[in-house]
């Protein structure tokens, strides 16, 4: 095993169970952030500020945790432009058309108990383990 | 106006737990994601931490017969387990395993000023607007 971080990611997970459950509680909203990127341009005019402010949260979610601790986390480098590109661009097709991604089935849909987000989840953490193991163990795509 | 505060602090929120997670680390998630390799359960903890919350938590909220600032609550509709569900998320994965990143994280990611999280959030929008071409029906 390698940098495992339990106490961090435990704590960094109830963090976001917390930010989901405020999203359902006052506003009846579900924290699916591919449906809220997605519905920024698809979704009717007067429900796109909300995705706004949310995708703005999460920048500034981020930068206030590196601006409390810096160098928390450090940008990646190096890594290769094309696998970024086609990969992003599947992410964004897989999410439409499933319908969610790790937030909206992995998290919220699992607290719901919903076997449509369980199966969705469980297929996306097989395919991802899938892929990374062919291009780090069967290509030589990166290190 | 209160219901965009309560939506902009839930996304600092949760942005803020998935920089203290490190989830905004693609090298973390690819080395969840390597089971036969250098494996890090972390991203499985940071799930069963937002699952220990949430799921006590929606279990409660839901019993309500409405969210407190809105209407009704906006839950997903669909409950079948259908071909397309299992192939868009096959797909999301192996573009999940391409990159290292899910939507989260690549908007988080933008506050490290990371240029690998400006070409996933272009990516996505791409992906999503030819997915909008080809199954939208007008």
């Amino acid at each position: 095993m390698e940098n495992f971080t339990p106490y961090s990611a435990l704590a960094g997970g109830a963090l976001i169970g917390i930010a989901s459950a405020m999203l359902l509680f006052f506003n009846g909203r579900i924290a699916g952030i591919s449906g809220i990127m997605n519905g920024v341009f698809f979704a009717p005019k007067n429900d796109r500020t909300w995705r706004l402010l949310f995708l703005a949260g999460l920048v500034a979610g981020g930068g206030l945790l590196q601006w409390l601790v810096p160098g928390f986390n450090v940008p990646r480098q190096g890594y290769p432009a094309e696998l970024l590109a086609i990969g992003g661009f599947l992410v964004g097709v897989g999410t439409r058309i499933a319908n969610g991604c790790v937030s909206g089935h992995g998290v919220c849909g699992i607290a719901r108990l919903s076997i449509r987000s369980i199966a969705a989840t469980l297929t996306f953490i097989a395919a991802g383990m899938l892929t990374v193991y062919v291009i780090r163990h069967l290509s030589e795509l990166t290190a | 106006m209160k219901t965009y505060a309560i939506t902009f602090l839930s996304g600092i929120l949760f942005g803020a737990g998935l920089a203290l997670s490190h989830m905004i680390d693609p090298n973390k998630v690819l080395n969840f994601l390597d089971v036969t390799g250098r494996w890090d359960p972390s991203l499985l903890f940071v799930m069963i931490g937002a699952l220990a919350v949430a799921m006590a938590a929606f279990r409660i909220i839901l019993k309500r017969p409405a969210p407190l600032w809105s209407g009704s609550f906006q839950l997903p509709q669909k409950t079948a387990i259908d071909p397309k569900l299992i192939f868009g998320a096959a797909i999301f994965g192996v573009g999940w395993g391409m990159s290292g990143y899910c939507p989260g994280p690549s908007v988080t990611g933008l506050s490290l000023l990371s240029r690998e999280s400006v070409i996933m959030v272009l990516a996505i929008y791409s992906g999503f607007f030819v997915t909008h071409r080809l199954l939208d029906k007008p």
